[in-house]
């Protein structure tokens, strides 16, 4: 099958209307529930942090964050894990951000645990979206962190839709999946042993669509490359991958321009866009609720390894 | 606790009686399921020497799961409609894992219970809906499912539908709708199909459509205070902030409020947020609150208006369900190891007494028992240390999720052992 038309199918929305996109009433709802978990970690969490990208999700949380304590400052920092393979835009809207904020964004990178020996590389050109997790454990080491906040979503990949809201992390920064704690009601359990953490997931219960809605009532500013631009991509195994500094073609593939946007920002080395010309939160939002492809199903080389992917790299300690 | 726009429902089942079909169904007909998953669905069919689609796979997570074929924890997934938006808690039905059914109910609205047609109402079933009646849903919706396997035959599904009846009698559900289905063939779930004429009633999704969901602004207002603020809102610096979720009910500027378990009365002075101050807030949304005077508040307390207080209580009598591999025994009786928490409260607790547990198969009480183990359920009183703010977890405005309900967590282990609906107070209840 060619991949390139497949995606052109995947959007149908020549002639589809803004009726056609569910209600939003809920998101009242799914805020007020976001900002109850901020604060009931940030009341039993002794050390939190923010993990904060610069991707939709996380700017979401920014605003939650903002939403629960203003006009206090975040009772928390804000963390990045840079693989230093990330877009330049979302760097860039990564450091405003924080800026205008005015609070505090403590960045560890991938490349300083390389460089330290801790992630060693069987590749130069292999991707570094799973070494991550070696410098998230080593970062959550360093400042003692007991609870991250991050803006993963059930509804992104089935290994996640089995995580708790407040999933704990063993010594070793592990989740164990058969072995959760029961979640019932909004009553959280965040006690911790020594050396554990909890990963706390605000918007669990949030859709990618339910992101975009809220991202347009709110209207909240996000990195441009989830907006149509032109860009330089390979057919690569039916995913659209981006031609970088970094992701040069290989032999035999010749580039082509598209217009394209990113529904996922994450390592350049994994995460392609996909065709697209929507140029505004709206045309964002008609394109989301009748796409026939899953978020991370369109973007994401990493989950196409196997049916585990997610699911192995959480447990050992990934976001 | 949803808004009206927002249905969460559970279900329960076991492998066999097409629990994951039936939800596989309800998302492939409703388009909920995205041509990637599909395809990824085809090959593993494929693989395993199967034809076309087989929409029990969409729901299967962990490794361990689609190794052994089997559903080892509650999953939740998401699903929309023109007219409205679903989160269902989809949980293993086999007998030890009554706790994973009472987890997906706590947070339902409704509760889907399925039937298998060609066996007719099953232990299974009736486990499913009195936990289902336990946790405080009002409205449940009996699937009988496999009606293809008995040739679409009203005298089946009639016969099902008296025996849950007879059956649901001493259940409090406000409501019980029954559908016949076959999730396999696609009648009546959100196609009505053709071969169901002989009912009149609305398709699944037509009821899971139509149906309301829980109004948490109903009922009385209670607020438990989440965190203190202590900066400045604005130029009144002689005020603090009081940051919290509204539980239920509403409140307003100028309100009376007392403060709980002190009994300190104050007047509502603003109502914050950050787009703005209210004049008004409900349930469920998330606010902090300025009083008009200085009174000592922290986390744990609850502010509720001054004509429709809670029962402030330390001994309380509730169901109990029982989480853990580790059996409840003597030791809950000695203060110490285990803590209770409840609203924005945690505190130590001791086990007064076990006045039954319940056969959750047959509703009788089994008295004089000494400890529960792992997915029991039963009655029990309990004393804690601090007073709690309770009302009955099963009140006259529906479920009062938020002050009726309860966690145990073991303070040696951390684990949450134990799940509490609260009757009342004891003596009381």
């Amino acid at each position: 099958m060619n991949a390139v038309l497949k995606q052109q199918d995947q959007y149908a929305s020549f002639g589809t209307r803004i009726s056609d996109v569910p209600v939003n009433n809920h998101l009242g709802w799914l805020e007020s529930e976001a900002i109850h978990i901020m604060r009931e970690v940030v009341a039993e969490a002794k050390n939190p942090a923010l993990l904060f990208s610069g991707g939709k999700d996380s700017i979401v949380m920014l605003i939650l964050a903002e939403k629960a304590f203003r006009p206090d400052r975040f009772p928390f920092p804000l963390l990045h894990i840079d693989t230093e393979h990330n877009f330049p835009e979302v760097i860039a809207f990564r450091d405003e951000r924080a800026a205008a904020l005015g609070e505090k964004l403590i960045v560890r990178s991938v490349q300083d645990s390389i460089n330290t020996g801790r992630v060693v590389l069987r590749r130069e050109d292999e991707s570094r979206n799973v070494h991550q997790t070696v410098t998230l454990l080593d970062s959550i080491r360093e400042f003692e962190f007991d609870a991250l906040f991050g803006g993963a979503r059930r509804d992104e990949e089935k290994a996640r839709a089995k995580e708790r809201i407040l999933s704990h992390r063993d010594e070793f920064g592990q989740w164990d999946p058969k072995n959760q704690r029961p979640e019932l009601w909004d009553l959280y359990n965040a006690r911790l042993h020594k050396g554990e953490h909890f990963r706390a997931f605000p918007i669990s219960n949030w859709t990618e669509l339910d992101v975009w809605q809220y991202i347009a009532r709110e209207k909240l500013a996000v990195p441009s490359i989830y907006y149509a631009h032109e860009r330089l991509v390979v057919d690569r195994r039916g995913l659209l991958a981006p031609i970088t500094e970094l992701t040069p073609p290989r032999a035999g593939e010749t580039p082509v321009l598209r217009t394209v946007r990113f529904r996922t920002v994450g390592d350049i080395t994994c995460t392609c866009p996909v065709l697209s010309d929507a140029a505004t939160v709206e045309e964002i939002l008609l394109e989301t609720a009748v796409t026939r492809v899953t978020e991370r199903g369109a973007t994401r080389m990493d989950d196409q390894t196997s049916d585990a992917s997610m699911e192995l790299r959480k447990k050992a300690g990934y976001f | 606790m949803s808004t009206v726009d927002t249905l969460r429902f559970t279900t329960a089942g076991s492998v066999d009686d097409g629990k994951s079909t039936l939800i596989g169904r309800l998302l492939y007909d409703t388009k909920s399921i995205l041509e990637d998953q599909l395809l990824s669905i085809e090959n593993t069919t494929a693989r395993r020497g199967g034809k076309g689609v087989d929409l029990s796979l969409l729901t299967d997570g962990l490794t361990a799961e689609r190794e052994q074929g089997i559903t080892i924890d509650v999953a939740y997934r998401y699903f929309a409609t023109l007219k409205r938006r679903f989160i269902i808690a989809d949980t293993p039905g086999h007998e030890q894992y009554t706790r994973n059914m009472v987890t997906g109910a706590s947070t339902a609205d409704l509760s889907l219970i399925l039937v298998d047609a060609s066996k007719g109402l099953q232990t299974q079933s009736r486990r499913h809906a009195i936990i289902a009646s336990l946790l405080g849903i009002a409205h449940v919706v009996v699937v009988v499912n496999k009606i293809d396997l008995v040739n679409y035959s009203q005298e089946v599904f009639d016969r099902i539908r008296r025996d849950f009846i007879a059956f649901a009698r001493t259940l409090n559900f406000a409501r019980v709708d029954f559908i016949p289905a076959s999730a396999l063939e696609g009648d009546m779930v959100v196609d009505r199909g053709e071969r169901l004429n002989w009912y009149q009633g609305p398709t699944l999704l037509e009821l899971l459509e139509a149906t309301r969901a829980a109004e948490s602004a109903a009922g009385d207002f209670r607020f438990p205070v989440q965190l203190v603020a202590r900066s400045k809102f604005g130029a009144k610096s002689e005020f603090r902030g009081y940051m919290g979720r509204i539980e239920s009910g509403r409140v307003s500027v100028g309100d009376r409020i007392a403060v709980l378990p002190s009994g300190l009365e104050a007047t509502v002075l603003d109502i914050v947020t950050l787009d703005g101050s209210l004049k008004t807030a409900s349930a469920p949304q998330s606010v902090t609150l300025l009083l008009d005077t200085q009174i000592d508040v922290s986390r744990g307390d609850l502010f509720a208006h001054v004509e429709d207080l809670p029962t402030v209580t330390n001994q309380i009598t509730a169901n109990l369900s029982w989480m853990s591999s580790q059996p409840l025994d003597a030791s809950f009786a000695k203060p110490g190891r285990y803590l209770i928490k409840h609203t924005t409260q945690t505190v130590r607790v001791v086990l007064e007494g076990i006045d039954f547990r319940l056969d959750v198969n047959s509703l009788e009480r089994e008295t004089g028992v000494a400890s529960f183990k792992l997915n029991d359920i039963g009655r029990v009183r309990l004393k804690t240390l601090r007073p709690l703010m309770v009302d009955a977890y099963v009140g006259k405005f529906g479920a009062n999720r938020a002050t009726g309900s309860f966690i145990l967590i073991d303070d040696v282990t951390n684990q949450t052992v134990a799940a509490g609906m609260i009757l009342g107070e004891v003596g009381n209840d």
